[in-house]
C-alpha cells in the first residue's frame, strides 16, 4: 500500500517536471533575439567587424537554426542525461560552472530546513502549552517580525550591524582561499563557519510561520477529549503531551515543509545575492540578464527540481506517519 | 390549601389572565439579542472585527498610509526629483521646539557642508545659533497633482533659504522623506493592483474547477500544484528580465503588476474551489440551474457573493506578498527602474554595505515596508476571524 502510494507520487512528479520545463523554456526564449544577436550587436558597437561566419557557425552548432520545439527536446533529453547544456558567456559546459554552486545551494537549503525544524518545534510547543503567558506573547511577536521582514532586508540589516559592531563583513560562504578549490574537509569546515548567518536569515520567515501553525494546531489538540481523558486518568502532563497531541501535530509539521520549501529556495536566491554567497543566485541573475539561456534555464530547472523533490519527500514522510493519507488516495479511485 | 369553592350558584373564579395573548412571551429576546438576530452578515462581521484591537489599529494605519500616498504631492516637503546639489548625502535634520529655553514652535537648525580633504567625505556641521522655523501651508516646489492639476501648495516647506531633510538626502541630494512618500504611491498601488489580477484569476479558475468538478477540477488542481511548487522569486526574476528595456516606465509598471499577479492566484483559486464544491449542491443552485441560468451567472451572482468575505480576507493576506515581490525585484534591479520611484528602487541604492555603513539613512525605506506588511498581516488575521461571524 505504502509502496504503491510512493510509486504513484513519483509518477505524478514526471508530468509536473515536464510542464515546468516547458514553462521555463518558453520564458527563457520569450525575449526578442538571442545571445548571438546580442553578441553581434556588442561586437559591432565596439567597432569590431562582426565575424558573421563564426556566429553562423555557433548558431548551427547549438541548433539555433532549428525550430524551438526541436531545441526544447534537445534540451530536455540532455537534462535527463545530466547534460545541462553549454554556457555561451563562459564558453564552458554549464555543469562545469555550476557544479559546486548547486552543491552549496543544496547544503544551504537543507541546513535551513533542519534549522527551521529544530527551532520552530520546541518554541511552538512551549507557546501552546504556556498559552497567554509572557513567553508566549514574546515568542509570538518575534515570530511575527520574522514573518514580516523580507529575507533580503534582514540580510541587509544584518550586514549593516555586523559592519557597525564588529567591523567585519559577513558576506560570502567560504573563505576566499577556498573559492576555486574542489570540495575538501577544510573547505567544508569553512563553509560551516559561514553558513549560520544565511541560514538564520533565510530560515526566519519559515520558522515564524511554522511556530504559528504548530502552536495553533497543538492548541486545537489540547482541547480534545482524548487529551482531557488522559489527563483525568492521572497521566503526568509531559507524558500525556508526548504520547498523544504531539504526534498529531507532528503530522502537520511534516506536510508544512512542502509548503515552505519553495519560499526557502526563493529566499536563498535573493539572500545569496545580497550576501554575495557562492550559490546559484548571483549567477542566475547574470545569466538572465545576458540571455545565456542554457545556463539560466538549467538553473531554474534545477531549483524547481529541488522543490519538487522536497515536496515529494515530505509527502512520503507524511504517508508513513499517517495511514489515513495513503488510504484516502486509494479510496477515491 | 385549596381555595374555598364559591357558594352554589355563584360563577366559578376566573383563572385565565386578561392580558392580551403574547405568543413569544417565553422566548422573548432582549433588544440587544434582537439586534444581533436581525443584523446583516456584513454588520456581524463589523462587530466581530471591531473587537480585534490590533486589526482595527492596523486598518486605520493602512488607510492613513493610502491617504498619504494619494496626497503625496501636497504632503511631501519637496518634489521627488528635486536635487539639492549642495546637500549630497546629508544626514537627517531634527525638529526642535525650544531654542535656548525659549519656545519657538517647530524649527530646524541649518547645516553647512564641508569637504574633508583627507578622505574626501562630505561632513555636515550643525549651526546651533540660527534656528529656522518650518513653514506650514506654503508655496514650495511646483508639481502636477496626479499629473493633472499644477500646483505648488505644500503642507510643510523648508524654512526660507534653508533646508528640511527630516530623513536625510540620497546620492543626488534628493530628500529621502519626500521620496519615501512618493515611492509609497508605486509600492502600495502595485500591491493592490497585483492582488486584483490574482483575485480575478483565482475566482475564475477556482470557480470553474469547483463548479464543474470531475476531470476539469483534476486538471486545474494539477496546474495549481505545479505553479505552487515553483520557486517564485527565481521565476519572477526570469519573467522580469524578459521585459524589453525599451519599454516606457509605465509599461514596465503594468508588466511587473501582471507578473506578480500571475503567480499568486493559486491560494485564492484553492479557497474558491473548496467552497464551491460544497456550495454547488445547495438547493438554490439547483433552482437557478432549472431556471436556465448559465454557469457564469450562477458562479458570479449566486455562489461567489456567498463567501465574498472569506475571499476578501484571503486577498488581504496576499497584498504584503505582492508588495514584497515588487520590492525584491526592484531591489535587485530587475523590477521598476528610475525615474519611477518605489521603495524597492530606493533600496537598490542601499545594496552596497559600505555605502549603508556610511549613510545609514539610506535604509529608511525598510521601515514603511515592514510596517505596511505587519499591518496587512494583522488586518488579514482580523478579517479572517470576522469573516466567520457565527463562530
Amino acid at each position: 500500500m505504502l509502496l504503491k502510494y510512493i510509486l504513484k507520487r513519483i509518477l505524478l512528479m514526471v508530468p509536473t517536471l515536464l510542464v515546468t520545463s516547458a514553462l521555463i523554456f518558453t520564458v527563457i526564449n520569450l525575449p526578442e533575439g538571442d545571445y548571438f544577436e546580442t553578441l553581434a550587436a556588442e561586437m559591432q558597437a565596439q567597432g569590431e567587424k562582426a565575424d558573421l561566419s563564426r556566429i553562423e557557425f555557433l548558431k548551427t552548432e547549438y541548433g539555433f537554426d532549428k525550430p524551438p520545439i526541436e531545441r526544447y527536446f534537445h534540451w530536455v533529453t540532455g537534462l535527463m542525461r545530466g547534460d545541462m547544456g553549454y554556457s555561451f558567456e563562459y564558453q564552458r559546459p554549464v555543469s562545469e560552472i555550476v557544479g559546486d554552486r548547486l552543491l552549496l545551494t543544496m547544503i544551504v537549503s537543507f541546513v535551513t530546513i533542519i534549522f527551521t525544524w529544530v527551532v520552530a518545534f520546541p518554541i511552538g510547543i512551549y507557546s501552546a502549552t504556556h498559552q497567554y503567558s509572557w513567553g508566549d506573547y514574546g515568542l509570538t511577536f518575534l515570530g511575527l517580525i520574522g514573518l514580516a521582514v523580507p529575507h533580503f532586508l534582514l540580510a541587509l540589516v544584518f550586514m549593516y550591524f555586523a559592519n557597525v559592531w564588529f567591523g567585519t563583513s559577513i558576506g560570502g560562504l567560504v573563505d576566499p582561499q577556498y573559492l576555486n578549490q574542489p570540495m575538501s574537509w577544510a573547505k567544508l569546515r569553512s563553509v560551516l563557519e559561514h553558513l549560520w548567518i544565511p541560514v538564520i536569515i533565510i530560515g526566519a520567515g519559515g520558522t515564524a510561520g511554522m511556530i504559528r501553525s504548530v502552536r495553533a494546531n497543538l492548541l486545537d489538540e489540547l482541547q480534545k477529549q482524548y487529551y482531557v481523558t488522559a489527563r483525568a486518568k492521572g497521566l503526568p502532563p509531559g507524558k500525556a503531551l508526548r504520547k498523544y497531541p504531539l504526534r498529531m501535530s507532528l503530522n502537520f509539521f511534516i506536510s508544512d515543509i512542502g509548503d515552505i520549501l519553495p519560499s526557502i529556495v526563493s529566499g536563498a536566491e535573493i539572500v545569496a545575492i545580497v550576501l554575495s554567497l557562492q550559490t546559484t543566485g548571483p549567477l542566475l541573475i547574470r545569466a538572465l540578464q545576458a540571455q545565456d539561456m542554457y545556463l539560466a534555464g538549467s538553473f531554474l530547472m534545477f531549483l524547481s527540481f529541488l522543490t519538487v523533490i522536497g515536496v515529494l519527500i515530505s509527502d512520503i514522510a507524511l504517508a508513513i506517519l499517517d495511514p489515513r493519507i495513503r488510504l484516502q488516495g486509494a479510496a477515491t479511485k | 390549601m385549596k381555595p374555598a369553592l364559591p357558594p352554589d350558584g355563584a360563577p366559578l373564579l376566573h383563572t385565565a389572565s386578561t392580558a392580551p395573548f403574547e405568543p413569544y412571551a417565553v422566548e422573548r429576546m432582549t433588544p440587544e439579542q434582537e439586534r444581533v438576530y436581525l443584523a446583516s452578515q456584513w454588520q456581524l462581521m463589523w462587530w466581530k472585527f471591531r473587537k480585534h484591537r490590533l486589526a482595527v489599529i492596523s486598518g486605520v494605519f493602512i488607510i492613513l498610509m493610502y491617504l498619504t500616498v494619494i496626497f503625496a504631492e501636497f504632503l511631501a516637503p519637496y518634489h521627488y526629483t528635486t536635487r539639492n546639489t549642495d546637500f549630497i548625502r546629508a544626514p537627517r535634520q531634527e525638529v526642535h521646539l525650544f531654542h535656548e529655553g525659549r519656545f519657538l514652535g517647530p524649527f530646524v537648525y541649518p547645516y553647512t557642508q564641508r569637504l574633508n580633504m583627507e578622505n574626501l567625505k562630505r561632513e555636515y556641521d550643525i549651526d546651533r545659533s540660527r534656528p529656522q522655523p518650518i513653514r506650514f501651508f506654503c508655496r514650495g516646489d511646483d508639481y502636477d497633482f496626479w499629473r493633472l492639476v499644477p500646483g505648488n501648495l505644500h503642507l510643510v516647506c523648508p524654512p526660507k533659504d534653508g533646508t528640511l531633510f527630516l530623513l536625510g538626502t540620497d546620492r543626488l541630494g534628493r530628500d529621502m522623506l519626500s521620496r519615501i512618500i512618493y515611492g509609497g504611491r508605486i509600492s502600495l498601488s502595485i500591491g493592490l493592483l497585483g492582488v486584483g489580477v490574482s483575485f480575478i484569476l483565482g475566482v475564475i479558475i477556482g470557480g470553474i474547477a469547483g463548479y464543474y468538478g470531475g476531470k476539469i477540477d483534476l486538471f486545474i488542481q494539477r496546474v495549481i500544484e505545479i505553479v505552487q511548487s515553483l520557486p517564485h522569486i527565481p521565476l519572477w526574476l526570469a519573467l522580469a528580465s524578459i521585459m524589453p528595456p525599451s519599454w516606457s516606465p509605465l509599461l514596465v509598471y503594468f508588466g511587473i503588476t501582471m507578473i506578480l499577479g500571475l503567480m499568486d492566484w493559486t491560494g485564492l483559486a484553492r479557497a474558491v474551489r473548496s467552497k464551491l464544491l460544497s456550495l454547488r449542491e445547495e438547493d438554490y443552485v439547483v433552482a437557478a440551474q432549472l431556471m436556465g441560468a448559465k454557469p457564469a451567472r450562477i458562479i458570479g451572482l449566486h455562489l461567489v457573493p456567498g463567501f465574498m468575505s472569506h475571499l476578501i480576507a484571503s486577498a488581504t493576506i496576499t497584498v504584503p506578498k505582492t508588495i514584497l515581490g515588487e520590492t525584491a525585484l526592484s531591489f535587485l534591479g530587475l523590477g521598476l527602474r528610475p525615474p519611477i520611484t518605489s521603495w524597492g528602487v530606493m533600496l537598490n541604492e542601499a545594496q552596497n554595505v559600505n555605502v549603508v555603513a556610511l549613510y545609514p539613512w539610506l535604509l529608511y525605506p525598510v521601515v514603511p515596508v515592514i510596517l505596511i506588511i505587519l499591518a496587512f498581516n494583522f488586518l488579514g488575521d482580523g478579517l479572517r476571524d470576522a469573516a466567520d461571524p457565527y463562530r
